[in-house]
Order: C-alpha cells, then sequence, then structure tokens
C-alpha cells in the first residue's frame, strides 16, 4: 500500500472505505461540539427579537437546512456528472449516497419553515415561489432516489439519474433567487455575500454554528450511507470479501 | 441570559409549540438519519459476509 496518493485515489471503492471509516469519528465529533455551541449561543446569548420574540428562532435550523438542501442537491448533480462523464462508479455510488440526505434537508426547511410561517404570517403554507420552488426540489430528490433505486442496471442507473439531477439543478439557483425574481411572502436574505448582515452578531454566530454542524452532519452521514452502497455493489470484490472475513473474526 | 426559569423557556413567550415543534421534528430525523445509515453498513456487511461464505473461492 505505498501507492502515491493522487486526486483519483479515492475513486477506488475500498480507498474511499478506508477514508471515510478514518474520517466519521472526527466529523460526528465535529458535528456534536458544533451543535452544543450553535444551540448554546441561539438560545442563551443571542437576544429576543424585537419583532418576532421567539418565533425567530427557528431561524437557527431552518436557514442551514435550506442552505444544505440547495447545497447537496448542487453536490448531487456534480457527482453524478462526474460519474457519468469519467465512467467511475464510486462517484455515482456518491451521488445515491447524497440524495437522501438532501431530501431529509430539504424536508426540515419546508417543516420549520411551515412553523415559523404560522405565527408571523398566520398561514402553514402559501404557494409563493421560494416555498414552491424549495418544494419541487423535495420532489426531485424523491425522483431521484425512486429512479436510479427501480433500475436494476446499476450502470444505467447510475446514468439516468444522473441526467435527471443535471437538469433538475436548474431549480436551484430559481430557489435561490426566488426572493429576489418575483413578489413573496418569503422574505429577502438575510445574509448575502455582498452586503453586511441585517442581523445581531450573535444571531448570525448561531446560525452559522448550526450551518457547519449540519455541513459535518451531512459529511458523516453520507460517508456511512456510501460506504454501506460500496460494500453492496462491490459484494463479490476481494476487498469486500477481506473486510467481512475481518469482521467476523472474534477480537 | 434570556430565561428567568425552565417554564420560561419551554414556553418562548407564547412560541413553544412553533419553536419545539421545529426543534423537535428536526433532532428526531437527525438521530433517525444516522442509525439507518449505520444499520444499512452493517446489514451490508453481513450480507457480503455469507456470501463470501457460501462461496469461498
Amino acid at each position: 500500500m505505498n501507492r502515491p496518493t493522487r486526486w483519483t485515489t479515492f475513486a477506488a471503492p475500498s480507498r474511499f472505505f478506508g477514508l471515510a471509516a478514518a474520517l466519521n469519528p472526527w466529523l460526528w465529533a465535529v458535528a456534536g461540539l458544533l451543535t452544543v455551541a450553535g444551540l448554546y449561543v441561539g438560545f442563551f446569548v443571542a437576544p429576543t427579537d424585537a419583532t418576532q420574540s421567539e418565533a425567530y428562532r427557528i431561524i437557527f435550523i431552518h436557514v442551514p437546512a435550506a442552505w444544505m438542501s440547495m447545497l447537496l442537491y448542487l453536490a448531487l448533480a456534480f457527482w453524478a456528472g462526474l460519474g457519468w462523464i469519467l465512467n467511475v462508479r464510486m462517484a455515482s455510488t456518491l451521488a445515491r449516497a447524497i440524495a437522501p440526505t438532501g431530501a431529509l434537508f430539504t424536508f426540515i426547511a419546508l417543516w420549520t419553515g411551515a412553523f415559523w410561517g404560522k405565527p408571523t404570517w398566520g398561514t402553514w403554507w402559501a404557494w409563493d415561489a421560494r416555498m414552491t420552488s424549495e418544494l419541487i426540489l423535495l420532489f426531485l430528490y424523491l425522483g431521484y432516489i425512486a429512479l436510479v433505486t427501480s433500475i436494476d442496471d446499476m450502470v444505467r442507473g447510475d446514468k439516468a439519474g444522473a441526467l435527471l439531477a443535471i437538469v433538475g439543478s436548474v431549480n436551484v439557483p430559481i430557489i435561490y433567487f426566488s426572493v429576489r425574481w418575483w413578489n413573496t411572502l418569503h422574505q429577502g436574505a438575510t445574509v448575502s455575500l455582498t452586503a453586511a448582515p441585517k442581523m445581531a452578531q450573535t444571531m448570525l454566530l448561531a446560525m452559522l454554528l448550526m450551518t457547519f454542524a449540519f455541513w459535518a452532519y451531512a459529511f458523516a452521514v453520507v460517508f456511512t450511507r456510501a460506504q454501506a452502497l460500496a460494500l453492496e455493489r462491490d459484494r463479490d470484490a476481494d476487498w469486500v470479501r477481506q473486510l467481512s472475513q475481518a469482521s467476523r473474526e472474534p477480537r | 441570559m434570556n430565561w428567568g426559569s425552565l417554564s420560561e423557556f419551554v414556553a418562548m413567550k407564547g412560541y413553544g409549540l412553533y419553536v419545539w415543534g421545529s426543534y423537535g421534528v428536526t433532532a428526531a430525523l437527525m438521530l433517525l438519519e444516522p442509525w439507518l445509515a449505520r444499520r444499512h453498513r452493517q446489514a451490508a456487511l453481513r450480507d457480503a459476509a455469507t456470501t463470501s461464505a457460501e462461496d469461498p473461492t
């Protein structure tokens, strides 16, 4: 195992499996610590909002979940596309592994949005551009999962999924800019890269801590699922055989 | 410090249902998903082990 590490090294499922196994304990630790810190700042340091009272505290999970839902979709489309173009099955496996976590964060964004909309706007749901396009994102994730799992030939499933993912990625900028392009019930961006954030420093800190916590969480859970999918896909390969035999030996 | 007591914390100035309804469901799902993913990985490893036991080539 003295081969040099290149950017293609972890395209080998066995090497990817080892990398994920080495990183995962750290990712879980980071996710846990950042969550504790984010919730502490969010509930005990950040002040009560002048107009929304305590209801605004939903922002600390709502915005990070919404960001992750879009980011993970782009990551899914990227890896699915790369797997298709370069014929790298680990990239396609990674895309498959991202989908359920992306769908989860999309659902969380919609759910917490409903629970935030009810006390502040008086409605759980409205068919405005931001909410509708986020709902479409959920359907894109579910459609991708249904498509790739319904095709028995893995490689054909990967290709069909990649096509859906790439075409669907048009929806991500629509979600992001919807509050600017249309008159929406949903408020505009609170944080942007070009302007000073329109919120108190401690509120912003809590939101960023939760964002990085969700990020670490997403990496860890996607790696775990990618390991499972790689094992299933390569069940007859030597590296899986060695791994499964090692796991059966008494310690 | 924003809260004088535990009951004030739970009440969230009348927004308790909305705040805890959001955080509760999020926490439940984000505990459930890693548990399912780990179970998936264990099952995959076990399946691979039975396959290789049946076919020791």
